[in-house]
């Protein structure tokens, strides 16, 4: 199939899907669950917590198989690069895997990161062996920085994590993409699926994303959206779109119009 | 002994090992993560990590979660 000579490389491993999704803010893990599987996601993101000590709760683990899906813990919630490298630890510990999203926040009302303390973690993660993916600015210089690092891929935003905005900076993004050879992979600010396109159209290897299925009014409906964007996206970006023109080129042949 | 898990105060038996208080707990080994105090205990040494009176504990798995945020749905 088309997709199979097209996979996305990260940390050495190969995905055919493009679409990352999250997995919080769902009205539940049956529905956790549905929309993963129409999303065609490989990659999920999840957070490291406490657990319950009452267990007689379930968890989300009870409803995904992670054998099926390539877990990818992130950092929610960390303001500092300690808290960020001890998350990581935690997790690689939980998961046995080396693959982390880290993102490491400024503040809690703009939610965009704090590139110092990312770096700061980042140096310290990729020498511990860790495959990082980092949420970054749609900065070039802060891009290049984590590349230099050594980090697997960098993770822009588009618009503010959760503000469905869109794809606000879609020249910012070009001037990563072409200063940039790990995978850029757009990670919040989609709303909806036009939206997904318009980053892979942009060249992005790939789009992160969960408030924007897990909050539509139908999630599962919106997840396979998502799917088919990201996949449309990728295909019009491959196949080369036309220049834009300000006037019209007739698409009919003027010879032979009748005199 | 006394010790603390994920904030809360506990009295367990004295020279539990890290695999006894995760029995206790009911709490399997494999999708989770341990630490006392602040320092990662590796699964291969649960079973022989003896627990000191204090030791403060943190026992993680993971949550729903995209970026910058954490599900509460269910937990």
């Amino acid at each position: 199939m088309r997709q199979d000579s097209d996979k996305l490389i990260i940390g050495g491993r190969a995905f055919n899907s493009r679409l990352m999704v999250g997995t919080g803010k769902y009205a539940s893990f049956q529905q956790t669950a549905q929309a993963l599987e129409a999303s065609g996601a490989e990659i999920i993101t999840v957070a490291v917590r406490r657990i319950n000590l009452d267990r007689s709760k379930e968890s989300l683990l009870d409803f995904i198989d992670p054998k099926r899906y390539t877990l990818l813990p992130n950092t929610a919630g960390c303001y500092t690069a300690d808290d960020a490298i001890r998350t990581c630890r935690l997790a690689r510990e939980a998961g046995m895997s080396d693959f982390v999203k880290l993102e490491v926040l400024g503040d809690e009302k703009t939610l965009f990161p704090d590139n110092e303390e990312l770096l700061k973690a980042a140096k310290v993660l990729v020498a511990e062996g860790f495959t990082v993916l980092p949420y970054c600015s749609d900065d070039v210089i802060v891009c290049r920085k984590l590349e230099d690092i050594g980090c697997a891929a960098v993770m822009p935003l588009g618009a503010p994590i959760g503000s469905g905005l869109g794809i606000r900076n879609p020249y910012n993004i070009r001037i990563i993409l072409e200063n940039i050879t790990i995978p850029v992979i757009v990670d919040a600010g989609v709303g909806s699926a036009s939206d997904a396109a318009i980053a892979m159209e942009l060249g992005c290897s790939g789009v992160l994303m969960n408030t924007a299925i897990a909050g539509a009014r139908d999630p599962i409906a919106m997840a396979e959206a998502m799917k088919l964007a990201v996949i449309a996206g990728r295909l019009s970006y491959k196949a080369g779109r036309i220049p834009r023109k300000l006037y019209a080129t007739a698409s009919s042949p003027i010879e032979g119009l009748l005199g | 002994m006394r010790i603390t898990v994920n904030g809360d105060v506990m009295d367990i038996e004295d020279a539990s090992t890290v695999a006894g208080l995760l029995a206790l707990l009911q709490i399997g080994r494999e999708r989770v993560a341990v630490e006392t105090n602040m320092e990662i205990v590796p699964k291969a040494s649960y079973d022989s990590h003896t627990l000191l009176p204090g030791d403060t504990i943190e026992i993680v798995h993971f949550v729903g979660g995209g970026t910058g945020d954490v599900d509460e749905t269910g937990q």
